[in-house]
């Protein structure tokens, strides 16, 4: 049973990461791609998650926790450049 | 592993996966980039912090340890999330982005642009 | 407002608790080699970083503080499920607005946890605080009660802040 869920859940959140990329390809103005990128990271350390409960490892959450904290450094990066043309002052 | 863990493990992903597919659906649903803020920030917080509450008694029920990295996961993008969106709020801000045409008090958005306080004048319905 | 007093050799003990805390949640055990790693850790990143640091308000509260916490997760829930319903909702039903709210708070670190709480709450995001630290600007997905909201804020997050940090 929870090999399905798993898979139920896999196929939800990649249908997620696809309106993601839409929104990413199509988004009108800058701050809305770079919101897309955020949530599409965000959405991967769902994936990566499931990927380490299907595989029964604990290995995997290192890789999470990298990808969370890395993206909130480009998220922020991103923002900063956009303010004000610098990342570093 | 008893069905009762199975159970009570896979209503845990079933939330969070939904809650991160909402926040996706509204990401690419809504009208404009403030609006489209919200669902990110919130719905998929949620719904990660439900994903990472499932594997983590998923793991502490299948290899009776418990696993505490998941906890430091959820904190991180609790502490992060809210600073993203003020940033995002703050770059959409800084490049004039049309926000939708009867969003209420769009005068405050010049105001806030230029980190002055508000003056009370136009449309503002105080 | 009281700010934190500097301890010469453990500058920051709450930080410090801090990370001897999350270096055991990343290794995951309580060795006795982990923990006295962490203690050093724990002992001298503060030493080196304190010069960096702006001096904060101090909690001086932690009772009501530890109840704000699990008072704005119980939040976050139900917040959760009001945006859901707003999102699946049509469009046109929505009356988005950016509303201005006065501070009462002073201080960096109120005014951050405020924004956040209210980033994280009730259909709102904050945006922009104002130079002068008066005035926080919001933008709320689905106004009905400008008024309504305004004093909402302030009197479930802005007043047991202001208690906690006795400012």
């Amino acid at each position: 049973m929870l090999s399905m869920t798993i898979t139920i859940v896999s196929v939800m959140i990649c249908i997620a990461l696809v309106m993601n990329l839409i929104r990413l390809l199509t988004g009108p103005d800058l701050p809305d791609r770079i919101l897309a990128l955020d949530t599409l990271y965000i959405n991967s350390i769902g994936l990566i998650l499931l990927f380490g409960l299907y595989k029964g490892s604990a290995l995997y959450f290192e890789g999470a926790l990298l990808i969370a904290m890395l993206g909130f450094v480009s998220t922020a990066a991103l923002c900063k450049y956009l303010l004000r043309g610098d990342i570093i002052e | 592993m008893s069905t009762t863990v199975e159970l009570i493990v896979s209503a845990f992903l079933l939330m969070g996966g939904s809650f991160v597919l909402l926040g996706s659906f509204g990401l690419l649903k809504l009208p404009d980039f403030f609006t489209r803020l919200h669902a990110p920030t919130k719905a998929t917080t949620l719904g990660l912090a439900g994903l990472l509450i499932g594997s983590m008694i998923y793991f502490f029920a299948a290899e009776q340890r418990l696993m505490v990295h998941e906890l430091l996961i959820t904190l991180f993008l609790l502490i992060t999330a809210p600073v993203s969106a003020h940033m995002l709020a703050k770059t959409a801000l800084h490049h004039q982005v049309k926000s939708l045409q009867r969003t209420q008090g769009r005068s405050l958005a010049e105001s806030a642009r230029e980190r002055q306080a508000p003056s009370f004048s136009e449309d503002t319905n105080l | 407002m009281k700010l934190q007093a500097r301890n010469r050799w453990i500058p920051m003990p709450a930080q410090s608790f801090i990370l001897f805390v999350v270096w055991l949640l990343l290794n995951n055990s309580v060795a006795p080699g982990q923990i006295l790693l962490g203690a050093f850790l724990a002992w001298t990143i503060p030493l080196l970083v304190s010069p960096m640091q702006a001096r904060q308000p101090r909690v001086l509260r932690h009772g009501l503080a530890v109840r704000y916490t699990f008072m704005v997760m119980y939040d976050i829930v139900v917040a959760n499920f009001e945006v859901a319903m707003r999102v699946l909702g049509p469009n046109r039903r929505l009356n988005p607005a950016f509303v201005a709210i006065p501070l009462d708070l002073e201080g960096d670190l109120p005014i951050t946890l405020l924004a956040s709480t209210i980033s994280l709450t009730p259909g709102t995001v904050s945006t922009e605080v104002s130079e002068d630290r008066r005035w926080l600007y919001v933008h709320a997905l689905h106004l009905e009660n400008e008024t309504a909201l305004i004093e909402q804020i302030k009197s479930r997050y802005e007043a047991p802040l202001k208690e906690i940090f006795g400012c």
